[in-house]
C-alpha cells in the first residue's frame, strides 16, 4: 500500500502530455521583462541604471529585506529603461528592461558539464551563497529558499523533505527535472542537509512517475541518508503539509509552519537550483518550464530565461493555437490566469498551460444541493460551502472561527462541486478579509 | 368550599407577590439613568442606519450628538448625512446648541471606463465582487484603477441610490443618494467620492482615479487622465492639483468657472448640469457614454418621471446615444 | 483574436453535476420500479407514471409563473419525487389522491423553500406523510400481488406485513402464534408481499443502492447505519422476550425499511454533509423506526422517524464538524 495523506484530496484527469519530451533549451529571447518582485515578501531594490551593460548572471537588484531575494540578469546586453511592465495579473510591477546582446556570462559561472560532487562550504556559506544567488521555491510559492534554511530559535530541523510529487495535472517541468538532472537534485539534496544540520532526507515523487522513482532510487544509493518514497497519486499531495502527513504521518499543526514537527521541504526544481548556486556558482536565472495544452502544437519542457515574454515560449511551441480560451501560469488547479501573452516568466513560472474555449469556461451554477462532497474532498478539513455562505453573508468573524485562513487554496472544493459553485474564489476573497481583520486587530 | 382550591390560590398568589417584590428592588438596584434627550435625539434622526454617520446605528450615534454636546458644547464633526441641515437643526434644537448649515454632497463616480471608452481585453469568469476581482487582476479592460463594475457598491447602498448601467458597466449615482458613504468604503478601487452637490447640482470634477503615465493610461481607456497638466494651467483658482499623473479638482476652491474641461485633451472632466456652451454640444455628445452625463440630462429634465428609475436611466442612455 | 478569460484557479473541474446525480439515482430506481410493475401490473404503471408527470408539471409551473424563474426542471429532481412518491403509496390509490400529494409534496415542501437545495425536508416524504393522514384508509389498505398483471380489477387488499404484527400483539397473541399468518423471509425478500409500490422488493431496492454507491451518488455511512441500528436495537427487544418481540431480521425486510434507508434518508439536501453526522443521522433514523414501529400507534415507522431526523440536520451540521488538519489537541 502506498503512502498518502488522509483527510481529503481528488484525483483529476493528470494530462501529462509532455512527460516523454526531453528538456529543450529555449534560444535567448531579443528583450527580457525582469520585474523586481519575483518572490513573496519585499521587492528587490534595483541596482543598474537605464544604458548599463549586464552580463548574463549579473546581479541587478538586491533582496535587502529579511524575507526577500536577489535578482540577477538572465541576459548579456543593454538596460533598456526601468519601467513598470505588466504581469500575469495585469497590475503594472516595477521591471529592468533589457535588450540582449549577445549572450555573455558572468565568468564566475561554471559553465562546465561536469558534476561536481565535493561540497567544500561550510553550513553557514551554504546558505549565505544560496541568499546571494537569489534562489527562491520553485514549487510556485516562490518563498526565499535560504530564510526556510535558517531554522528559528528553539526549533530543531530533524528531516528534509523533497517535493518531487508534481501533484498538478499537466506540468512535468519536475518530473523531466529529475530523470535528466537526477545526480545534481541529489547533490543539492545533500548541500540542503548540510544547511539544515539534518542527516535523513526523503523524497516523495507519486508513482505516476515510475521512471523517475526508479532512476533516483538506484542514484541515491550512492549518497548517505537519502530515500526515495513512491506516493499514491492524490492532489494536492505537493502541498507542504499534506506531504508531510503522506511521508512520516506528522500533522504540522494550524497556523504554524512545517519546522514545528520538524520538517523542512524543498521542491526538486528548488534543489536543482541550489546545486547550481553552491557548486557552480550560477543565480537563478533560468529555469525548466512546461509548456502545454490539449491544442498546443508541439508541447514540451523547455529551459527557460527569467523574463522572457510568455509569447517567444508560445511560439517555440508552435503559436498560439486558434481556440485559446485561457492561457495559464502554472497548473489548472492553483495556476493563475494570465490577463495577456506578453507577460514575462518568472520565477515562480513551472508551467504554461493552454486551454481550449470549451475547457476553458465555467458551467452554469446551481443551488448548493448539500451534498458534502466539498467537505470529503477538503485536505484541510474546512466546510468550502459554509465559508461561501459565510463570506456572501459577509460574517467574516464566523468564518474566521471556522478556519478561513487555513484553506490553502488549493481549489479541490470547487473542482470537485457538482452544483458549480465559486467556493474557492469566494473562500479567496473572505480569507483576504479575515487576514486583514486580524492584521487590525494585532496593530 | 374545597380546601385545594384555597391552597392554590394562596400559594401562587405568595409566589406572585414575592417576585414582585424582589423584581422592584432588582429594577431598582440595576436601574440605567439614560438621558432622556437620547430618546429624543433618536427621535428626529431618520432611523436609516445605515451608518453614514462613522457609528453603529441612528441609536448610537444619538447617544454620540447627546455626550459630545454636553462635553464640548458643539456639533462640530457630526453630521447626519441622511437628514442633512434640516435634521441636525433639529437635533441642536434638543440640545440648546447652534450648528453649521453644511453644503450637502453626493457619491460621484470617478471613472468613465465604459464598455466603448475602455474596451474588454480579456473576461472575466467568477465571483461578482469587486474586491475579488481586484485582488485577482487588473480588470477586463486593462486598467488597474478603473471601475470593475461588479457592483459591490450598488450591494451596500441601503437608498437604491446607485445602480450599474448595464450598457457602459459603470455604476451611476441616482437622486436618492443621501451620501451615507456606504459607496465610497465599499470599493476597492477608491473610485467613488463624496463632493459637494453644487448649486442646482452643477459639479466638475475629473472622472479618472488612474495613476499611471499618459502612455499606458490611454492604452487602456480613451478616456483616462493623461496628467498633462493643461487644466492646472488654465485654472485660475488654484483649485486643480496634480500628484502622481493624475488631476484632482478641489470641491471647495473650484468656482465652477468651466475654463479647465474644453482644455482637456481626453474628455476626462466632467461637467454635470451645466446649459450646454452651444458650440460644445458636439463635441460634448460625441465623448459621452458616461452614465454622469446621463444623469446630466436626466436632473435637468423637470418632466423626469420619478418612477421606474430603470426607465429614466435607459431613457437619459437613448438620449446620448 | 478571441479575448483570453481571466478567473481565479482552479481551472478544470469534475465532470459530475447536479443533473448527472440526479439522474443516476432515477437510474438506481429502476430495478425497485420494474419489480412494482411485475408485482402490480397496470395499477403500479398508471401510479408511477402519474405520479412523475404530475410532480414535472406542478415543479414546471410553479417556475414558470409563480417564481418567474427559468425552469430547472430537467435536473431530474422533481422525477425522483414523484417516483419516490409513488414507491411510497399502494397501487390502488385514488390518481386524485396522489395529485395533491404530488402537490404538497413539489409546492409546498420543496419550492415554497426555494428549489431544490433549500428544502430541509424530503419533499416526497412529506407529500406521503399528508396524503396518509388526509386519506388513511386508502393509504393503508394494500392490495397483494396480482394474478392478471394487464387488467386493473379491484385488487385483494389486505395489511401488510407489518400491520398484520401490530394489529396480533394488540390482540394479545403472541409473535409465534402471528408468524403463521406473516409471508416467508425469501418471499419479502423478493418483493411477493402486499405493501407500497416501491418497498416490496429488498432485493431491487439494494441493487439500486449498490449502483449508487458504485457512481458515487451516495456514501455507505447513512444506509448501514441505518440498517444496523435498527437491527441492534430490534435485536436487544427480540433477546429480552422472543414472543413479544420480533426477530430483527423481520424488522429489516418488512415494510419500507429497505426504501427509506436506502432512497429517502440519503437524499443529500436533507441529510448531514460530514461522515460522522451521516452516521449520527442513520442511527437516529433507526432507532426512532424501531420505537416507532414497536411502541407507537403506527405500525410503520420510517417516514416519520426520516422526517424527525431531517428536521435535526441543521443541528447535526453544526455539531460534527470535519476534523480541521492540523488542529491542535488539547491535552496533547
Amino acid at each position: 500500500m502506498l503512502k498518502t495523506f488522509k483527510t481529503g484530496g481528488v484525483h483529476p484527469p493528470e494530462n501529462k502530455i509532455t512527460e516523454k519530451q526531453a528538456i529543450k533549451v529555449l534560444p535567448v529571447p531579443a528583450i527580457v521583462y525582469i520585474p523586481f518582485s519575483q518572490h513573496l515578501g519585499a521587492p528587490a531594490k534595483v541596482l543598474v541604471a537605464k544604458g548599463d551593460k549586464v552580463k548574463a548572471g549579473q546581479l541587478i537588484a538586491k533582496g535587502e529585506a529579511f524575507i526577500s531575494a536577489n535578482i540577477h540578469s538572465s541576459v548579456s546586453g543593454k538596460v533598456q529603461k526601468i519601467d513598470e511592465v505588466i504581469e500575469t495579473s495585469g497590475y503594472r510591477k516595477p521591471s529592468v528592461i533589457i535588450e540582449v546582446e549577445g549572450d555573455v556570462w558572468d565568468e564566475s559561472i561554471d559553465r562546465s558539464d561536469r558534476i561536481s560532487k565535493d561540497i567544500i562550504l561550510s553550513q553557514k556559506e551554504i546558505i549565505k551563497r544560496i541568499n546571494e544567488m537569489g534562489v527562491v521555491g520553485l514549487g510556485g510559492a516562490t518563498f526565499p529558499s535560504h530564510v526556510k534554511l535558517m531554522v528559528p530559535e528553539g526549533k530543531k530541523a530533524e528531516l528534509l523533505i523533497i517535493n518531487g510529487v508534481e501533484c498538478e495535472p499537466y506540468l512535468t517541468s519536475d518530473h523531466r527535472l529529475m530523470l535528466e538532472k537526477g545526480e545534481e537534485i541529489l547533490v543539492g539534496t545533500q548541500i540542503l542537509m548540510i544547511a539544515l544540520g539534518v542527516s535523513k532526507a526523503m523524497i516523495g515523487i507519486e508513482n505516476n512517475k515510475p521512471d523517475a522513482i526508479a532512476h533516483l532510487t538506484e542514484l541515491a544509493k550512492n549518497f548517505n541518508g537519502i530515500q526515495v518514497h513512491g506516493l499514491k497519486v492524490k492532489y494536492p499531495q505537493g502541498a507542504e503539509k499534506q506531504l508531510i502527513k503522506a511521508l512520516v504521518n506528522r500533522e504540522v499543526p494550524s497556523g504554524k509552519l512545517p519546522i514545528e514537527v520538524g520538517a523542512v521541504v524543498h521542491n526538486a526544481g528548488t534543489s536543482f537550483a541550489v546545486y547550481e548556486a553552491v557548486q557552480k556558482n550560477k543565480p537563478l536565472f533560468e529555469r525548466v518550464v512546461t509548456i502545454t495544452g490539449k491544442s498546443v502544437k508541439n508541447p514540451g519542457n523547455f529551459l527557460v530565461r527569467i523574463g522572457t515574454p510568455v509569447s517567444d515560449l508560445i511560439a517555440a511551441s508552435g503559436g498560439l493555437p486558434e481556440d485559446t480560451g485561457k492561457i495559464i501560469g502554472g497548473g489548472p488547479m492553483m495556476g493563475k490566469a494570465l490577463v495577456s501573452p506578453e507577460v514575462p516568466i518568472v520565477k515562480g513560472t513551472s508551467g504554461i498551460l493552454i486551454m481550449n474555449r470549451e475547457e476553458s469556461g465555467r458551467q452554469e451554477l446551481k443551488n448548493c444541493i448539500r451534498c458534502g462532497k466539498c467537505i470529503t474532498v477538503c485536505p484541510m478539513g474546512l466546510e468550502p460551502w459554509l465559508l461561501e455562505k459565510l463570506v456572501i453573508n459577509e460574517n467574516f468573524e464566523k468564518a474566521e472561527a471556522e478556519k478561513i485562513v487555513d484553506c490553502m487554496e488549493c481549489g479541490s472544493c470547487h473542482y470537485t462541486c457538482p452544483s458549480k459553485r465559486p467556493l474557492l474564489d469566494y473562500i479567496r476573497f473572505g480569507k483576504g478579509k479575515v487576514l486583514q481583520i486580524i492584521r487590525t486587530r494585532n496593530k | 368550599m374545597n380546601v385545594e382550591l384555597i391552597y392554590s390560590v394562596a400559594t401562587l398568589g405568595l409566589i406572585g407577590s414575592v417576585s414582585a417584590v424582589i423584581l422592584y428592588f432588582v429594577a431598582q438596584k440595576f436601574k440605567v439613568i439614560e438621558d432622556p434627550r437620547i430618546d429624543q435625539v433618536q427621535e428626529v434622526l431618520p432611523s436609516a442606519n445605515c451608518g453614514g454617520c462613522g457609528f453603529a446605528g441612528c441609536r448610537a450615534f444619538a447617544e454620540a450628538l447627546v455626550m459630545q454636546g454636553g462635553e464640548k458644547g458643539n456639533l462640530d464633526g457630526l453630521k447626519c448625512p441622511v437628514g442633512g441641515n434640516d435634521v441636525m437643526a433639529q437635533v441642536a434644537g434638543i440640545l440648546g446648541l447652534t450648528v453649521e448649515q453644511q453644503d450637502p454632497v453626493i457619491a460621484v463616480v470617478r471613472c468613465n471606463g465604459s464598455f466603448a471608452n475602455s474596451p474588454k481585453k480579456v473576461i472575466f469568469e467568477g465571483a461578482t465582487s469587486c474586491v475579488f476581482a481586484h485582488n485577482l487582476f487588473a480588470g477586463e479592460g486593462g486598467c488597474p484603477y478603473g471601475c470593475l463594475g461588479l457592483g459591490d457598491c450598488v450591494k451596500v447602498c441601503n437608498f437604491d441610490a446607485i445602480d450599474i448601467d448595464k450598457a457602459t458597466g459603470l455604476p451611476v449615482v441616482n437622486e436618492k443618494c443621501v451620501a451615507c458613504g456606504a459607496c465610497v468604503t465599499a470599493c476597492p478601487r477608491k473610485i467613488i467620492e463624496l463632493r459637494p452637490k453644487g448649486k442646482k447640482d452643477r459639479r466638475i470634477f475629473v472622472s479618472c482615479v488612474n495613476q499611471e503615465k499618459g502612455g499606458p493610461a490611454k492604452k487602456n481607456c480613451a478616456v483616462a487622465c493623461i496628467g498633462c497638466g493643461k487644466c492646472v494651467k488654465v485654472c485660475a483658482f488654484d483649485a486643480i492639483t496634480l500628484l502622481n499623473n493624475l488631476a484632482y479638482i478641489d470641491p471647495l476652491k473650484c468656482r465652477l468657472c468651466r475654463k479647465c474641461a474644453p482644455e482637456c485633451p481626453t474628455g476626462a472632466i466632467h461637467e454635470l448640469n451645466f446649459p450646454q456652451k452651444k458650440e460644445t454640444l458636439a463635441t460634448e455628445i460625441n465623448k459621452t457614454g458616461s452614465r454622469n452625463e446621463a444623469l446630466t440630462e436626466k436632473v435637468s429634465e423637470p418632466a423626469m418621471t420619478p418612477d421606474s428609475k430603470s426607465g429614466n436611466n435607459n431613457g437619459g442612455i437613448s438620449n446620448e446615444t | 483574436m478571441n479575448l483570453l478569460t481571466v478567473s481565479g484557479s482552479p481551472h478544470v473541474f469534475n465532470d459530475t453535476s447536479v443533473s448527472k446525480i440526479m439522474w443516476g439515482v432515477v437510474i438506481a430506481m429502476i430495478p425497485a420500479t420494474l419489480v412494482s410493475f411485475w408485482y402490480f401490473g397496470l395499477g403500479g404503471i398508471i401510479i408511477t407514471l402519474s405520479a412523475v408527470i404530475f410532480c414535472v408539471l406542478i415543479e414546471y409551473l410553479v417556475q414558470r409563473y409563480l417564481l418567474k424563474e427559468a425552469p430547472s426542471v430537467k435536473d431530474g429532481s422533481a422525477v425522483i419525487t414523484g417516483i419516490l412518491l409513488a414507491f411510497n403509496v399502494p397501487s390502488n390509490l385514488p390518481v386524485w389522491e396522489l395529485l395533491i400529494g404530488c402537490i404538497v409534496a413539489i409546492a409546498i415542501a420543496k419550492m415554497s423553500f426555494g428549489g431544490l437545495g433549500k428544502n430541509p425536508f424530503n419533499p416526497a416524504l412529506i407529500g406521503r406523510v399528508f396524503m396518509l393522514i388526509s386519506f388513511p384508509v386508502d393509504m393503508t389498505s394494500w392490495p397483494l400481488p396480482v394474478t392478471n398483471r394487464m387488467v386493473l380489477t379491484d385488487a385483494v387488499t389486505g395489511p401488510t406485513t407489518l400491520g398484520i404484527l401490530k394489529e396480533g400483539l394488540a390482540n394479545g397473541e403472541t409473535v409465534s402464534q402471528i408468524s403463521s399468518q406473516l409471508p416467508a423471509y425469501q418471499q419479502m425478500f423478493m418483493g411477493d408481499i402486499g405493501g407500497s409500490l416501491g418497498e416490496v422488493s429488498a432485493l431491487a431496492l439494494i441493487i439500486g443502492g449498490l449502483f449508487m454507491l458504485y457512481k458515487k451518488i451516495i456514501t455507505w455511512h447513512i444506509p448501514v447505519s441505518f440498517m444496523l441500528s435498527v437491527f441492534m436495537f430490534s435485536g436487544i427487544l427480540y433477546l429480552t422476550d422472543p414472543e413479544h418481540y420480533i426477530d430483527p431480521v423481520f424488522h429489516l425486510l418488512a415494510g419500507g425499511l429497505m426504501l427509506g434507508a436506502i432512497f429517502m434518508a440519503t437524499d443529500m439536501v436533507t441529510s448531514p454533509m460530514t461522515y460522522k453526522g451521516m452516521i449520527i443521522f442513520g442511527t437516529g433514523c433507526g432507532i426512532l423506526t424501531v420505537l416507532i414501529r414497536v411502541f407507537g400507534a403506527y405500525p410503520e415507522g420510517v417516514s416519520f422517524a426520516i422526517l424527525i431526523m431531517n428536521a435535526c440536520v441543521p443541528l447535526i451540521n453544526r455539531g460534527f464538524k470535519p476534523k480541521r488538519f492540523g488542529e491542535v489537541v488539547k491535552n496533547g
